[in-house]
């Protein structure tokens, strides 16, 4: 199946945008959807759907890119760890740019850090491997699409015998954020279109108490423009309904019961633990550490470094803007100081942040 | 050659560069008899404008998919003075060798250098070569720099777009950028990725004798890609430029490792590539001459320049969305998840 014509159809768009505005002609009230995926912000903003939909709906965007939720005092870690003699930093691209207190890995790397761009958890072991007089820190960040690699790397570091490869994490769960948006007072949100990889790792279980306790409808939504497009018009049949429910759009990829493998190799190697996200604050139970017995690679464990006292730039909205509170235009700093060239925020570094979709694509 | 790698002594100036310059570099790229060597080459009277470029070549690895730094030294200068409308003249070659450089990579890059300049048919007249200690440079750095002639009174400009005017590609973007990477990060993607480094000046000539004063810009989008050249032609002239998504010609590998990698095709290096401005009357006409060119087959009509404007890119989207095409910042990095 060819995914980007099938699923870009003009004439099928037109339709589902036809039946979307048919389900809310005469609904007086705005509805907001919030989406909680860097790549559904990305693909909202990459195919202009948020200009295609009917008034009455307001599409935001959540704390859905792993980049943007890392606190600084995390980048601040790499950092220190970045400038420790024979230590190899091994992280994804979008780690790179992201300013901390008073430095990024980028500006390391100019001063001669050894800091490498992998592609997989699992090039980092290889790179351990073929380095042995070196210590190779991997950056650990993520939600539950990218945890069970990390997982596999870990294990696979353990078999290998490596007593040089270490991993930062701040790993990231993903409906613990939803609930505590939805009790926030200041926050409607009237519906979520819910993540589409991490559900295919997590399962449908995972937002019950989504629906049932908050009842907020949610839909597991894909990637495409039309995958987006169907996901809001269920959202808001549900809306409209005052129903509350969870449906899968994404059926093709999403299983109920998720991937039990993939969550069993996280739940080998990781164990639940509260963490804090940037602009949020500390959410119980919504972030994912080493178990015990593989506290030997958790480099802040077995690496210690003393760390910069954390310091946010004053009047970067960023924690807002993640909340979907408020849009980067609102932000003093948008486009003035904060820009793609230099970034002030985490959500402007990320190639998945509301202010650099925002930014890149915004009309 | 008496060793097989590059010595710091074939940088000094005494016998052992002779050695190189006598037996490797001047056969190969140029084949001037000793007696004709001079500080200088000398270029006879031209008949018309003189358009003048330089360009340096750093690509990491040196051989990839579809061509080497070499093929791509000579065709990114040549371009460069094809985008100019200039008929190229003459090129010079400045190679920075790193110690320890084996010596038949050398001999391959060369012997793409002179293939290339062959295809171009341009000629490469003078040139300089320095040996680095091991660790100051990255194998071979190149610089070219060329000289060309413009022979007609044309002005092709990146101020010359027009409202109305038509924007066209002659081929599928982002396969340069996709080739290198893929092979410089071992990505494990089976893909066959190429190269698209091709000189354009021939068919340059043929838009050309075309479109005549109906051409209006020639850019090649190279490093940022198609986005950020259009985004530069956009601000130069004063214009609003709109894509249309649909038209964009993307090899179904380049959009496959692309969103694998969260990369956009359209900010991706091109080193076969240009875009050519229009007037609409002459686009169906340009089109079809660039279609039947060899490094034409894929062209197609991209987007049209829309509107006067403070320099803005748009592009419809395939689903009939709007959204807006800024420059590259920094590097593209792939993301996360």
């Amino acid at each position: 199946m060819n995914y980007s014509r099938e699923f870009r159809d003009p004439a099928v768009a037109r339709k589902l945008l036809d039946s979307i505005t048919e389900m809310v002609a005469g609904y007086r009230q705005s509805i907001t959807l919030m989406e909680v995926c860097g790549t559904h912000t990305m693909a909202i903003y990459q195919h202009g759907l948020r200009n295609l939909l009917p008034v009455p709906i307001r599409l935001i965007s959540g704390p859905g890119c792993p980049v943007c939720v890392t606190p600084i005092e995390y980048v601040d870690r790499a950092v220190a760890l970045a400038r420790r003699r024979n230590t190899v930093i091994a992280t994804f691209g979008d780690m790179i740019r992201v300013p901390g207190s008073s430095s990024s890995l980028l500006r390391e790397k100019a001063d001669g850090a050894d800091i490498r761009i992998v592609y997989s958890p699992l090039d980092a072991v290889a790179l351990a491997a073929s380095l042995p007089e070196k210590e190779v820190v991997f950056l650990g960040v993520g939600f539950e699409t990218t945890t069970p690699t990390i997982a596999g790397a870990v294990l696979t570091a353990q078999r290998q015998g490596l007593k040089n490869f270490f991993v930062l994490t701040a790993h990231k769960t993903m409906p613990a954020p939803m609930a505590a948006l939805v009790s926030d007072p200041d926050l409607q949100v009237d519906g979520y279109l819910c993540p589409a990889h991490v559900s295919a790792v997590i399962g449908a279980q995972g937002y019950e108490l989504l629906v049932k306790k908050y009842h907020v409808p949610c839909v597991i939504t894909g990637f495409e423009p039309l995958d987006v497009l169907q996901g809001v018009l269920m959202l808001v049949q549900q809306v409209v309904a005052r129903e509350a429910r969870l449906e899968i759009q994404y059926s093709r990829i999403v299983k109920p019961q998720g991937n039990l493998k993939a969550q069993q190799l996280i739940a080998d190697v990781f164990t639940p633990c509260d963490a804090r996200w940037r602009g949020i604050g500390e959410i119980p139970d919504s972030g994912l550490r080493l178990r015990d017995e593989f506290a030997p690679f958790d480099a802040a464990l077995a690496l210690p470094v003393p760390v910069e006292e954390p310091k946010e730039h004053k009047g970067c909205l960023c924690g807002e803007i993640l909340k979907g509170k408020v849009t980067p235009r609102d932000c003093p700093l948008f486009k003035t100081v904060c820009s793609t060239e230099n970034p002030v925020g985490a959500c402007m570094v990320s190639s998945e942040g509301t202010c650099a979709a925002e930014y890149k694509y915004g009309v | 050659m008496t060793s097989d790698v590059i010595l710091l002594g074939h940088g000094s100036g005494g016998s052992l560069s002779h050695q190189l310059l006598d037996e490797l570099i001047v056969p190969l790229l140029c084949d001037l008899a000793p007696g004709d060597q001079n500080d200088a080459a000398v270029l006879p009277p031209q008949n018309g404008r003189l358009a003048f470029t330089t360009d340096s070549y750093v690509v990491e690895p040196v051989i990839f998919p579809g061509g080497n730094i070499g093929d791509l030294a000579i065709n990114g200068t040549v371009n460069d003075l094809a985008m100019a409308g200039a008929r190229p003249l003459a090129i010079s070659v400045g190679l920075i060798l790193e110690e320890g450089l084996p010596v038949a990579e050398l001999k391959t890059i060369l012997g793409a250098m002179k293939e290339a300049a062959q295809k171009a048919r341009v000629a490469i007249v003078t040139g300089d070569t320095k040996v680095v200690p091991r660790g100051k440079a990255d194998k071979i750095f190149i610089n070219t720099s060329g000289v060309g002639v413009i022979e007609h009174d044309l002005d092709i400009r990146g101020s010359g777009a027009q409202v109305g005017d038509k924007i066209l590609i002659n081929g599928t973007l982002g396969d340069h950028g996709m080739a290198v990477l893929a092979r410089r990060e071992g990505l494990a993607l089976e893909t066959d990725l190429c190269s698209d480094s091709a000189s354009l000046n021939h068919l340059v000539d043929e838009l050309i004798s075309v479109c005549g004063a109906d051409l209006h810009v020639l850019r090649d989008p190279t490093r940022g890609g198609v986005a950020t050249t259009l985004k530069e032609i956009a601000r130069q002239s004063q214009v609003e430029i709109t894509l249309d998504e649909l038209a964009l010609p993307v090899r179904s590998e380049v959009s496959g490792v692309c969103s694998i990698l969260g990369l956009d095709p359209l900010f991706v290096a091109n080193e076969g590539k240009l875009l050519a401005i229009v007037a609409p009357q002459q686009a169906e006409a340009a089109l079809a001459a660039m279609q039947m060119h060899r490094e034409g087959s894929d062209a197609a009509i991209i987007g049209e320049v829309t509107a006067v404007a403070d320099g803005k890119v748009r592009m419809r989207t395939s689903i009939g969305g709007v959204r807006s095409i800024e420059m590259l910042a920094g590097e593209q990095l792939p993301r996360i998840c």
